[in-house]
């Protein structure tokens, strides 16, 4: 067994901030990605450019450059508000900037999910009397699921990697606290490659439940193979 | 805002940015030349070639690459036999570290995107070509490979992208690139707002050039599979028109 | 059938000369599903043999085997004399490669190389296998359009141009290596009925030529005019083999009894 050397205990906190923040992002992010999808296929010619706008900036900036501009501009903005120094909680800077990230990509998903519904269940639907917001509501946005799943799946990864960078900023997360370990014991071989199996098990898990769910989402359908 | 300032350090960040593209465009050209041979691998019938070489993609895909980047930059230091060859000149440096890191992981992405493109080349085409007694190599390089990059050209161009990004990582292990520039004129001036927003609007203008001229090289590479405008013959438009050529697919 | 020696060169003068290909008792198994079963077919030089049979009976398999597209489970097969060796299971990819240079092959859905003009389409072979100049490539290449009616065609990609076009391309791409046997793999199968005859035409002038060929089709008409044997095949095994006018006039088999008149009950001439 390789020797943690006591910091076991630390590493395993770390894993958990890592999942804590992963998770809060991603409830967020999903939030922010249906806004930004039904502002894309809005009416309004504001909001579809505003929707796009921000899709657009968000793919074309280092995550990593988000996250030092809404920590450090954080501070600035909130020491300014307060009179005094008040320093941003890196955990929230952290969920801030990667909401921002997985919403502006999982717009893009959500809106060619909803697209790809089939346009005869709202036909149907409309036929049978139903409103535009039953409509939504019980026929477009249960069947969206299945087609965003995939795309959903991959970002979620992706934002599982991604959390790496707020250590950057200073989050007691796997990365920090294994840098930790690797610098008081000069083993950052060793320490690291603790960082990276917990990652890759993460990595793993998540595959298996994207593969239930996938699974389970396509239930009733019939695949081409 | 302070105007000033963004005039100021727009030279230092430019200076930044070359560096950025350099470091992005040499990983792109290794990442590519690792993943070639491994992505033949990979698209192999044989599960003793492909396997290792889906391990090896799974690992680099599966973890962060910042960690990839510390194991190489940090974790060399531990092992004695590197600390004690040439090896140790390369690795102390940020930079060969920074490169070899992205590299490595970008040559997984580009593996598993290049066999995909080479799986979706035309199995019948391959076909002809095996019937024609070309052997391996050649229906490979002649007929495989064309066809294959042309298929894996707009997820490649996604890869690019990623991979510009991904390059302010660097900064973590102390190299002047864009972002670490940014860092550094932050720190000096507290002014993250003007500084590190100068530095997204240039990420933006790389990537925005970067996306055009892909967009380019893929409406060349695809003219091929255009259909043709007008033919001076209507007898034979007419004919031609009962046709529909279901190549064109073959495109997407 | 006298099978003389089986191993190399034959003696000169002997008729075994005159035989193109030889196939003896072919067997292909697709795991336990046995498609063909035990399949013995002799083609002399300039003969065309027509191979008719019901879908599933193995026709395409069997042209397939004889290039190794697909690896025959057993059997012995012999090109112009030379016995291919089945028997180790893994026939050397050299001998293979030789063997379909011999063998040219056309495709029920041409696959013609997408990203290359017909012209290029043609040469490619003859200059990078057999090491044609390029000149003396292109040189072939423009003959062979003529003769199939298209060397206006020659900067054009196969997208744009239609089905019984790219097929006569695919038959000039196969002409091109200069092969002994041409096999057409259901030639007209996946085109449109009015651009079947263009493509007929072509393939009926080979044969004039004296072509040794073997042809899967489901063309009845076609196969009495043109070939000089007619072979059904059924369940993977010949069931009836014959020259045209016996074959097409008085069928022995039930079941190419059935076959023929299953088949003109939707006749396409």
């Amino acid at each position: 067994m390789i020797d943690l050397q006591g910091f076991g205990d630390q590493i395993a906190v770390g894993a958990m901030t890592t999942f804590r923040i992963a998770m809060a992002s991603l409830v967020l992010g999903i939030g922010v990605g249906l806004l930004g999808a039904t502002a894309k296929l809005s009416q309004f010619q504001v909001l579809r450019r505003l929707a796009n706008a921000y899709t657009t900036i968000i793919r074309g900036v280092p995550e990593l450059l988000i996250i030092l501009i809404l920590y450090f501009g954080g501070t600035v903005a909130l020491t300014a508000l307060f009179g005094r120094y008040v320093e941003v909680d890196a955990f929230a800077a952290g969920v801030f900037s990667l909401t921002i990230v997985f919403g502006a990509y999982a717009a893009e998903v959500f809106r060619a999910a909803i697209q790809a519904v089939p346009t005869g269940q709202i036909e149907a639907a409309q036929a049978l009397g139903l409103s535009k917001a039953l409509t939504w509501r019980l026929v477009v946005v249960p069947q969206m699921w299945r087609y965003a799943l995939p795309g959903l799946g991959n970002l979620w990864l992706t934002l599982l990697k991604d959390t790496a960078l707020v250590s950057v900023v200073g989050l007691e997360d796997v990365m920090r606290k294994t840098g930790v370990a690797a610098g008081s014991t000069h083993t950052p071989l060793t320490f690291y490659s603790i960082a990276a199996s917990i990652y890759l098990s993460f990595t793993s898990i998540s595959l298996v439940c994207l593969t239930l769910l996938e699974r389970r989402a396509n239930r009733g359908v019939r695949i081409a193979e | 805002m302070n105007w000033y300032l963004i005039v100021e350090a727009l030279p230092l960040l430019l200076e930044g940015a070359l560096l950025t593209v350099k470091l992005t465009a040499t990983s792109l050209v290794l990442g590519l030349f690792i993943a070639l041979p491994l992505a033949l691998l990979r698209a192999s019938p044989s599960r003793a070639l492909s396997r290792p070489i889906l391990l090896y993609t799974f690992v680099l895909r599966g973890t962060p690459l910042l960690v990839q980047l510390f194991l190489i930059y940090y974790g060399a230091s531990q092992v004695e036999w590197v600390r004690s060859s040439i090896l140790w000149s390369i690795l102390r440096e940020p930079y060969w570290c920074a490169l070899i890191a992205f590299s490595l992981n970008n040559a997984a992405y580009t593996t598993e995107i290049l066999r995909g493109g080479i799986r979706a080349v035309p199995s019948g085409e391959i076909e002809a070509a095996k019937a024609l007694g070309m052997s391996y190599a050649l229906r490979t390089r002649r007929i495989v490979l064309p066809t294959a990059f042309r298929l894996s050209l707009p997820t490649y161009a996604n890869e690019i992208v990623l991979m510009l990004k991904a390059s302010s990582l660097a900064s973590t292990i102390t190299l002047m690139e864009l972002t670490g520039t940014a860092r550094k004129i932050v720190a000096q001036t507290f002014s993250p707002y003007e500084v590190f927003i100068s530095a997204a609007l240039i990420y933006l203008g790389i990537t925005f050039v970067v996306v055009h001229v892909v967009e380019r090289v893929e409406r060349h590479v695809t003219r091929h599979l255009r259909r043709v405008e007008f033919q001076n013959d209507y007898d034979e438009q007419a004919r031609d028109m009962t046709q529909i050529p279901a190549l064109e697919q073959v495109a997407r | 059938m006298n099978i003389k020696t089986i191993s190399s060169e034959p003696t000169p003068g002997s008729s075994a000369t005159r035989v193109a290909l030889r196939v003896r008792d072919l067997k292909k198994c697709f795991g336990s599903l046995e498609v063909i079963r035990g399949v013995s077919l002799t083609a002399h030089r300039g003969e065309v043999i027509s191979i008719l049979g019901s879908s599933g009976s193995g026709k395409s398999t069997l042209l397939r085997c004889l290039n190794f597209l697909e690896t025959p489970s057993d059997g012995e097969i012999w090109i112009s004399g030379r016995q291919v060796s089945l028997r180790d299971g893994r026939t050397g990819q050299r001998e293979i490669n030789a063997l379909r240079m011999k063998l040219g092959m056309v495709f029920q859905s041409f696959n013609l190389w997408s990203h290359k003009t017909v012209l290029e389409n043609i040469v490619e072979a003859p200059i990078h296998v057999i090491g044609l100049p390029k000149r003396e490539a292109c040189l072939r290449a423009e003959e062979l359009l003529l003769k199939v009616g298209l060397a206006d065609k020659r900067h054009v990609y196969p997208c744009h141009l239609s089905g019984g076009q790219q097929q006569r391309v695919a038959i000039a791409r196969a002409l091109a290596m200069e092969p002994e046997i041409l096999l057409f793999d259901e030639p007209t199968s996946a085109l449109d009925p009015e651009l079947v005859g263009e493509v007929l035409k072509v393939i009926r002038s080979l044969a004039g030529e004296g072509r040794t060929m073997l042809i899967v089709t489901h063309e009845l008409g076609f196969a009495r005019q043109v070939s000089n044997r007619v072979v059904f095949l059924h369940r993977g095994q010949i069931e009836e083999e014959n020259e045209p006018g016996a074959f097409f006039g008085n069928p022995t088999s039930p079941r190419l009894k059935e076959f023929l008149s299953a088949q003109s009950g939707e006749a396409r001439r």
